[in-house]
């Protein structure tokens, strides 16, 4: 890998930025590999990148059914936080939360990581009962949080309406300071050419049609260039996973909804920080200046990856009744995405029914903020064949065992579109 | 905005609607029999199917009667709607096979 530095900058600058050499190769497959990781999102992408630095397995492919970095870590609002209620979930945000910072010197790529603060926003008393009950878990985990006061998010968002007469009255909110937002393309692009260095093949355009097992083993993977045949398979898919545990024989609990978004033109600086409201909008303004806002999940299943006009109804008025300056504002562009919710709002991670077969899939509305962390304790579960201790509570036995881990709080009401 | 025909009411505008989620999920004639991992099966395994999708769908906003729905989760086209306890109907889909069967 051809180190980006300011001298490489300059270096071909003088070649009029033309010998930069393609970030990673697009190999073909070999027949077989030590791991096929099955999705090249931003869990996959990073699964891969740590199994070959921190467990030294290298052999390794990710095969992706179209485009590297197209999916959801692509179409999401880029918000990275850890503000979750129950203890396994905020240690396991919290250690993405811990490598954040340190992303784009790890990866020789600039993720663009901001840590500009986060507001949740509080509209009733039960609003303020539900966000007290969650900063004073998250202090009694030692994860950075507390509340703020009507006046001091009136100083933090001004362009939010917290006047006495407003549509949907402040009460108060919570804050996290070392939340903010990255750019999403690079953190796929980012953890790809550093996989790649390592000698990780990324094989696009290669659709899995099927998942080849011997004796309830996993054996390989049936895809639309052939057979590629693998000791250990992780499924890392983000919006199809129902779809292809069926090809390994079982169900998941979960349901795939559509979730949109859309950016507004640019504009100049008007909000530094993150602002979640309760009202299921969340906005950011990301560097050109457009308005990111998150919607929440579609309320039936689906595969369009297109949403609905009662959301993007609801979410402009509700974004024109919290904002009053954005009524004039057009919007650029909306996209939606196709998210995996688990019944229990909390991510599916570890052993399958199938041996050999992991699974890191059902991260629904918060995958993009947790991509360092998950794919750092998925290639430890993948490598030793055992859970990570932070993964552990997260395996698809809890089903059975009934020890949930209900986010649907920090999710959102429904759930929060990020 | 989808228009939903409701059997009892007849077509009305998507958001007097909530989704139940996949239809014809029979309780287990003896639940105290089941171990945990039938249980689980039963409770919150999905078929999550991409394509025709037969769910329960409730009029809300309208008569307050559950009733189900054939729904393709791709397109998000209705093929059939039709009453609690009926059996679920065939579609034949655009290619002409018949899709039918709820498998």
């Amino acid at each position: 890998m051809r180190r980006y530095s300011i001298w490489s900058l300059l270096r071909n600058a003088r070649s009029y930025h033309e010998g930069w050499a393609e970030a990673w190769r697009s190999p073909e497959p070999k027949p077989e590999y030590d791991v096929v990781i099955i999705g090249a999102g931003g869990h996959g992408l990073a699964t891969a990148y740590y199994l070959a630095k921190e467990h030294g397995i290298a052999n390794v492919a990710v095969v992706e059914k179209g485009w590297l970095g197209g999916g959801n870590v692509a179409r999401n609002t880029t918000i990275v936080r850890s503000n979750y209620l129950s203890p396994e979930s905020a240690f396991l945000y919290d250690k993405a939360m811990e490598l954040w910072p340190g992303l784009s010197r790890e990866l020789n790529y600039n993720v663009m990581f901001s840590p500009r603060g986060l507001i949740n926003v509080g509209h009733s008393h039960e609003d303020m009962t539900e966000l007290r009950r969650r900063v004073r878990a998250l202090q009694l985990n030692g994860i950075e949080s507390s509340m703020l006061t009507t006046a001091e998010i009136a100083k933090k968002a001004p362009i939010l309406d917290c006047s006495p007469t407003a549509p949907h009255p402040v009460f108060g909110g919570s804050w996290q300071a070392k939340a903010g937002i990255a750019r999403h393309d690079a953190v796929a692009w980012g953890y790809a050419r550093a996989a790649d260095a390592r000698g990780v093949d990324m094989i696009q355009n290669c659709e899995v049609t099927g998942i080849r097992r011997e004796g309830g083993r996993v054996a390989g993977v049936e895809t639309v260039r052939g057979t590629i045949r693998a000791r250990k398979v992780a499924i890392v898919t983000a919006g199809h996973s129902g779809v292809v545990a069926s090809m390994a024989g079982f169900r998941l609990p979960l349901t795939a909804y559509t979730m949109q978004a859309f950016v507004s033109e640019p504009m100049k600086p008007m909000l530094d920080t993150v602002v979640m409201s309760s009202k299921l909008v969340s906005v950011s303004q990301s560097d050109k200046g457009e308005l990111v806002i998150g919607m929440s999940t579609e309320p039936y299943a689906s595969y369009s990856q297109r949403g609905s006009l009662p959301e993007i109804e609801r979410v402009a008025q509700t974004m024109t009744e919290l904002y009053p300056c954005t009524r004039r504002v057009r919007m650029l562009r909306k996209w939606g995405g196709t998210v995996d919710v688990p019944v229990d709002a909390s991510p599916i991670m570890g052993k399958t029914p199938v041996e050999n077969l992991f699974i890191n899939v059902g991260w629904g509305t918060g995958g993009f903020k947790s991509i360092p962390g998950s794919g750092f304790v998925f290639a430890h579960t993948i490598a030793t064949g055992e859970p990570h201790p932070l993964a552990a509570p997260f395996g698809l036995d809890r089903f059975a065992s009934g020890r949930l881990i209900s986010e649907h709080g920090a999710t959102g009401a429904l759930v929060h579109g990020e | 905005m989808l228009l939903i025909n409701c059997p009892w009411c007849g077509p009305r505008d998507e958001i007097e609607f909530t989704c139940g989620g996949e239809a014809h999920i029979a309780r287990p004639a003896d639940p105290a029999a089941l171990s945990d991992q039938e249980w689980a099966e039963y409770l919150f395994m999905r078929k999550n199917l991409k394509g025709l999708h037969y769910e329960r769908w409730h009029h809300s906003y309208g008569c307050r009667q559950w009733f189900n729905a054939a729904r393709d989760t791709v397109t998000h086209e209705i093929h059939a709607t039709y009453k609690m306890g009926e059996t679920p109907p065939v579609v034949a889909g655009e290619d002409g096979v018949v899709k039918g069967g709820n498998s």
